[in-house]
């Protein structure tokens, strides 16, 4: 029975890399596309989804036994709007301006399809221990892809990180990656280099 | 005249300029996975289109009234209950709640509605309307409206609403549209292994967006012949 209910270990490792949010399962694609032109508005974002999903996946796993198959979307729904608008609070009142820079995307968490499919998949059948693990792999997982995200697009497009200028000033800046183009370019970039990466660890997994 | 100048730089620009899925990326799911088929996209982008002008007018609706700060029915509400007259009702915490419940229950009944009265049209295009309450454009457009309903000089009036959400919906629909077609072509090319599939739709996803870029100064240059053909 070990495939069928892995044990919260296993989830926590499998939202990580091998069942990767963002390179594996193409989930919660407006956030990462969206705020990830640096890296300080990516990683914020990434940390307030893993709350809203953490928050969520322990409500939900709790009231598992009082959910009715037809209204369950609604109240998963329901339940992270709430820790949204909790997040989306804590944000205005501690980072006011990270919070203006983030403007329409942090409600937007709410039709995030990360929280939502591990609501259905994993917190609304198995009990709490194994609903918080999968919520901070898969959050740990989200938070990875959106930091290099945010990295190479900060990096390679104003040539800092975190705001501070690292590579020299005769870098010509790409200033494509910064735009909205560039996070399309680049996702597709990192995608195909996952892709080729994991390909080439099996091909000498089975040489072995 | 400049209520029409102002609907339509709104039009254009959710349409165009800032494309709801090119440049806010909002509705990208469905751009990057479902979008395969030229006929199934338009279907879907007509669903959406349709699905966000209603959300929009009830989120319009109940966000003038009830939600913004110094609503009138939530101010005379809370007059008749004996408030303090001196404290703004601000229920403006409650919107995100309001926006996902008046977008799901606009789903399932406009769903309803096509299935008894148009069931032609629910066969076709029927499977995409559940799916849509996850859509984020829709959201979106509900929190545009809400952006410009906060306070301010110029508070946004049902017109302008429906300006935004219909602009939207059509940019959506433009966007999906273009990205099947591509998409069947892409079926038939040599692409490298790594990139099969999500990798190179996302690449030429954007090249698009840089296409989009483009249409940047439209809505002034039309703005402005418009009004000058108006001077005349």
């Amino acid at each position: 029975m070990a495939s069928s209910s892995p044990s919260p270990a296993e989830r926590f490792i499998a939202g990580i890399l091998p069942e990767n949010p963002i390179y594996r399962q193409m989930l919660g694609m407006c956030p990462t596309l969206a705020v990830t032109n640096s890296l300080k508005p990516a990683l914020t974002m990434a940390i307030a989804t893993t709350f809203v999903l953490l928050c969520a996946n322990i409500s939900i796993s709790l009231i598992r036994p009082l959910l009715k198959p037809h209204l369950r979307i609604l109240v998963f729904t329901l339940t992270i709007a709430a820790f949204v608008t909790i997040a989306d609070r804590l944000l205005a009142a501690y980072l006011y301006e990270m919070s203006k820079q983030l403007g329409p995307y942090v409600p937007l968490i709410i039709v995030n399809c990360i929280i939502i499919s591990r609501c259905e998949a994993c917190a609304s059948k198995q009990p709490l221990p194994h609903a918080i693990a999968d919520a901070i792999g898969m959050g740990i997982g989200f938070t990875l892809a959106l930091a290099s995200l945010g990295f190479v697009r900060e990096l390679l497009g104003m040539g800092s990180l975190f705001g501070h200028q690292v590579l020299p000033s005769s870098w010509p800046n790409w200033g494509i990656l910064v735009l909205p183009p560039g996070a399309f370019l680049t996702l597709g970039a990192l995608l195909g280099a996952v892709n080729a990466w994991t390909a080439r660890r099996k091909a000498r997994q089975l040489s072995n | 005249m400049d209520t029409i100048i102002s609907l339509f730089l709104i039009f254009i620009g959710a349409a165009l300029i800032n494309n709801f899925v090119l440049h806010y990326f909002v509705g990208i799911c469905p751009f990057i996975g479902v979008s395969r088929r030229v006929d199934m996209a338009f279907g879907m982008g007509c669903a959406v289109t349709f699905v966000i002008a209603i959300a929009a007018t009830l989120s319009w609706t109940l966000t003038f009234y009830i939600l913004r700060p110094d609503a009138p029915l939530s101010a005379w509400l809370w007059k008749a209950l004996g408030g303090n007259p001196g404290i703004t009702v601000d229920l403006s915490i409650l919107s995100y709640i309001a926006y996902i419940f008046v977008i799901a229950s606009s789903v399932q009944f406009v769903e309803m509605y096509v299935k008894k009265f148009f069931p032609a049209l629910h066969r076709s295009f029927g499977i995409f309307l559940p799916l849509i309450t996850t859509n984020c454009a829709i959201l979106f457009a509900c929190l545009e409206i809400m952006k410009n309903l906060q306070g301010g000089d110029q508070l946004w009036g049902l017109h302008h609403a429906l300006a935004l959400s219909v602009g939207g919906g059509i940019g959506f629909t433009i966007a999906i549209v273009i990205m099947a077609g591509l998409r069947e072509e892409l079926e038939l090319c040599d692409v490298p292994k790594a990139l099969k599939g999500p990798g190179i739709a996302l690449l030429v996803a954007g090249i698009l967006a840089m296409a989009f870029m483009g249409f940047t100064g439209v809505d002034r240059g039309v703005a402005d012949a418009i009004r000058t053909l108006t001077h005349n």
